[in-house]
């Protein structure tokens, strides 16, 4: 579904990303770990298309087609979400509005008719339940006045009623008491299917103790330096990031 | 894709065509440039009015030679030459339409691209148009049916011969002829304008509505709008306005004045969208307006308004709380561009005792402009327990605009209550970003943020009128995406 191959991305003319590589398949739920400055959040910036980034070199195909020809929201409509680590606020537009314009570009551009307001507020009753989010807040507007943890149940929310075949959760642990971490890995847990992907990004373990990857990765200065099954997270928890640094 | 920078956005908005530029070839009727006394009684002789209407505009033209423009406004602009203005232009057509179809069919035509048709707004909006084209009304409907009511809603020539004690009884007495420069100019020539009164108890049971429209090359257009509401009586009063493309600058200096009566309530909502001149700054229409309310005992008057159009904006609709526990209230959008400018904002005057006032603003800037928002709030010594709330935010589009606020506030009472909050925001490269991120195209993205930005004002807009101003908010951004 994804490959990315020796990829080189830098933001005002400083290298982040060094010649990364990695490939996703249908099915599979990957985890990419590192310590602070490793380039985590710059991958899923330059997966999404953020400008600021640049890509040197190297390239990404999703699903048969170049990844990096693509604007920010071609990409978003065929199929590439990313859960933000900070998700911004919009005054004065509710979520539901939000959503609704979002599903209904989304569907324009695959051909499908716009979804009927009854249709559509059953999605959201559905969709809401699984990340326990409060009825009250569809309504509001996006992420105003929503605590860290209801920001972050809002984005898998969202996700959840998009439907993305390749789902990008940037450190979405960040800032989560447990209980919500266990309401945030439910939802991701229940949206996994054979015909979809999710690559998690987190600094700590402690989330893939609830979303169960078949692939981890260690990422330390712009590349990928290791690659191993759930177990090297427990590892790396216990070691620290400085045994990878020795181990280069 | 390329990168898209709030540099390119701004350039983008500057490119915009303005949409509504087409010039109506109806024969007018115009009187030569220039004013003196000679042009004003003829026209008040033109207009057939009674003596002492002519007498009040030559009192007011008087006034109005001691006076000089105003220059306190953060605007700029090259004063018009009032000897070069044509001061009356009145479509030749002034025989009274027995029915809609003996209208000239330019003159439907016209209307119909400016999206009004009225047979279509008569038939499925219940709204009653008075349109006025070039200073005089061409098609005052649901008259029969307001009549029924009592209610009067007819153009102001009409109302000087059909009401002339009403007329008489209120005209200046909220905005006095020698109030300011352009008040004085409107009262000494004004041409037409529309007239409502809601009688005693009477709740208007449809949105009262008037087109303004300037045509003729050369003419400015002096408005002179007087809605009274009786005591306990309710009317809701839109008023919208666009305007021809012309390369040379075109003045609008109108006159509203509001009155309500012991707890009556006035709504007036506009919508304004007049030929904002071209992306070089050429052209446009200057609108100098004076709007002011006076509320009685447990009166409300509440003014809304959506300025997309117009070079230069120079307007403050303003409500004198006189009775106690009265009530107004301001809610502002105002989108400038290119070269506009605007300073536009409101005076809350209060004497009565716990009067209540709430102005909420919203500027939109783009391009080379300047929006600023100045709003005076006075308590005066007998108010007792007044209240002020004052919300001014700003928002701005690239880097080369300007938002300003001038809030004054004079307050002589200490059990005063008021408060006042300001923003100032850019459209977030984040927030286009997160849209995006979602499948939103960023035009889409910004309409959606600038009409979350705008939306309290939008929501006090009649429902007709709300829709037609989030298309304008729409226009004003189209094609702002490379």
């Amino acid at each position: 579904m994804l490959k990315i191959t020796d990829l080189h991305a830098s933001i005002n003319g400083t290298e982040i990303l060094k010649g990364l590589s990695l490939e996703i398949k249908a099915g599979e739920i990957h985890a990419i770990m590192g310590p602070n400055g490793a380039g985590k959040s710059t991958l899923a910036s330059v997966l999404a298309g953020k400008e600021d980034y640049e890509v040197t070199s190297g390239t990404i195909t999703f699903e048969d087609q170049d990844l990096l020809e693509m604007s920010i929201e071609e990409r978003a409509r065929e199929g590439v979400f990313l859960a933000f680590q900070y998700p911004v606020e919009i005054p004065g537009v509710s979520n539901v509005n939000f959503l609704k314009t979002a599903i209904n570009e989304i569907r324009e551009h695959k051909g499908i008719p716009a979804l009927s307001a009854k249709d559509f507020l059953r999605l959201v009753k559905e969709k809401s339940a699984l990340v326990d989010l409060d009825a009250s807040l569809a309504s509001r507007a996006v992420n105003e006045g929503f605590s860290g943890g209801e920001k972050k149940r809002n984005e898998i929310f969202q996700m959840a009623m998009l439907e993305p075949k390749l789902a990008v959760l940037d450190e979405t642990d960040s800032g989560l008491d447990i209980d919500a971490l266990r309401i945030v890995a439910r939802g991701v847990n229940t949206l996994k299917s054979a015909n979809n992907a999710t690559l998690v990004i987190t600094h700590y373990q402690r989330l893939l103790d609830h979303i169960i990857p078949d692939f981890v990765h260690v990422l330390y200065d712009g590349k990928i330096v290791k690659t191993g099954g759930k177990e090297l997270a427990l590892a790396l928890e216990e070691k620290g990031y400085d045994w990878i640094k020795s181990a280069e | 894709m390329a990168g898209y920078t709030e540099n390119e956005l701004a350039k983008d908005l500057a490119d915009k065509e303005y949409q509504y530029g087409f010039i109506s070839e109806i024969d007018s009727d115009v009187v030569p440039a220039g004013l003196n006394e000679q042009v004003i009684h003829l026209i008040s002789a033109k207009k057939n009015e009674p003596a002492w209407l002519l007498d009040y505009r030559l009192k007011a033209f008087e006034v109005w030679k001691t006076m000089t423009e105003p220059e306190w406004a953060h605007v700029a602009y090259q004063k018009p030459d009032f000897q070069a203005i044509s001061y009356y232009a009145a479509p030749k057509q002034t025989k009274k339409f027995e029915s809609w179809d003996e209208v000239d069919p330019e003159m439907k035509e016209t209307m119909a691209k400016l999206g009004i048709s009225l047979e279509e707004q008569q038939r499925l909006t219940g709204v009653a148009v008075d349109f006025v084209m070039d200073s005089v009304s061409v098609g005052t409907s649901f008259k029969a049916k307001l009549a029924e009511l009592g209610i009067i809603f007819c153009s102001f020539s009409e109302a000087v011969q059909e009401h002339p004690a009403l007329v008489k009884q209120y005209l200046g007495t909220v905005v006095p002829t020698t109030d300011n420069f352009y008040a004085a100019l409107n009262s000494a020539v004004f041409s037409d304008g529309s007239f409502c009164y809601i009688p005693k108890g009477v709740r208007c049971p449809m949105e009262l509505s008037t087109y303004f429209r300037i045509n003729a090359g050369g003419t400015g257009q002096f408005e002179r709008t007087l809605v009274i509401a009786d005591e306990s009586s309710y009317v809701s009063y839109l008023e919208g306005c666009t305007a021809p493309q012309r390369d040379e600058n075109q003045l609008h200096a109108a006159v509203v004045e509001l009155i309500a009566l012991n707890k009556a309530e006035i709504k007036y909502s506009t919508v304004q969208n007049w030929y904002p001149g071209d992306k070089e700054g050429k052209g446009g229409i200057f609108n100098f307006v004076t709007k002011r309310g006076l509320c009685e005992a447990h009166a409300k008057i509440s003014w809304t308004q959506v300025e997309t159009g117009s070079a230069v904006t120079w307007k403050y609709p303003s409500c004198i709380l006189k009775g106690d526990y009265s009530v107004g209230e301001f809610f502002s959008v105002a989108v400038t561009n290119n070269y506009q400018q605007a300073d536009t904002g409101t005076k809350m005057i209060h004497l009565g005792k716990h009067t209540k006032s709430t102005i909420i603003s919203k500027g939109i800037s783009a391009g080379h402009s300047q929006n600023s928002y100045r709003g005076l709030v006075q308590i005066h010594k007998q108010a007792d327990h007044a209240r002020n709330f004052s919300q001014c935010d700003s928002l701005l589009m690239g880097s080369i605009c300007g938002a300003h606020t001038f809030p004054y506030i004079e307050c002589k009472n200490a059990s005063a209550q008021i408060e006042h909050e300001a923003t100032t925001s850019k459209i977030g490269e984040d927030q286009l970003f997160y849209c995006q991120q979602r499948g939103i195209s960023e035009e889409k993205a910004i309409s959606l943020i600038v009409n979350g930005y705008c939306k309290e004002v939008l929501n006090q807009l009649p429902m007709e009128f709300a829709v037609e101003a989030q298309k304008l908010l729409s226009i004003s951004l189209e094609g702002s995406v490379g």
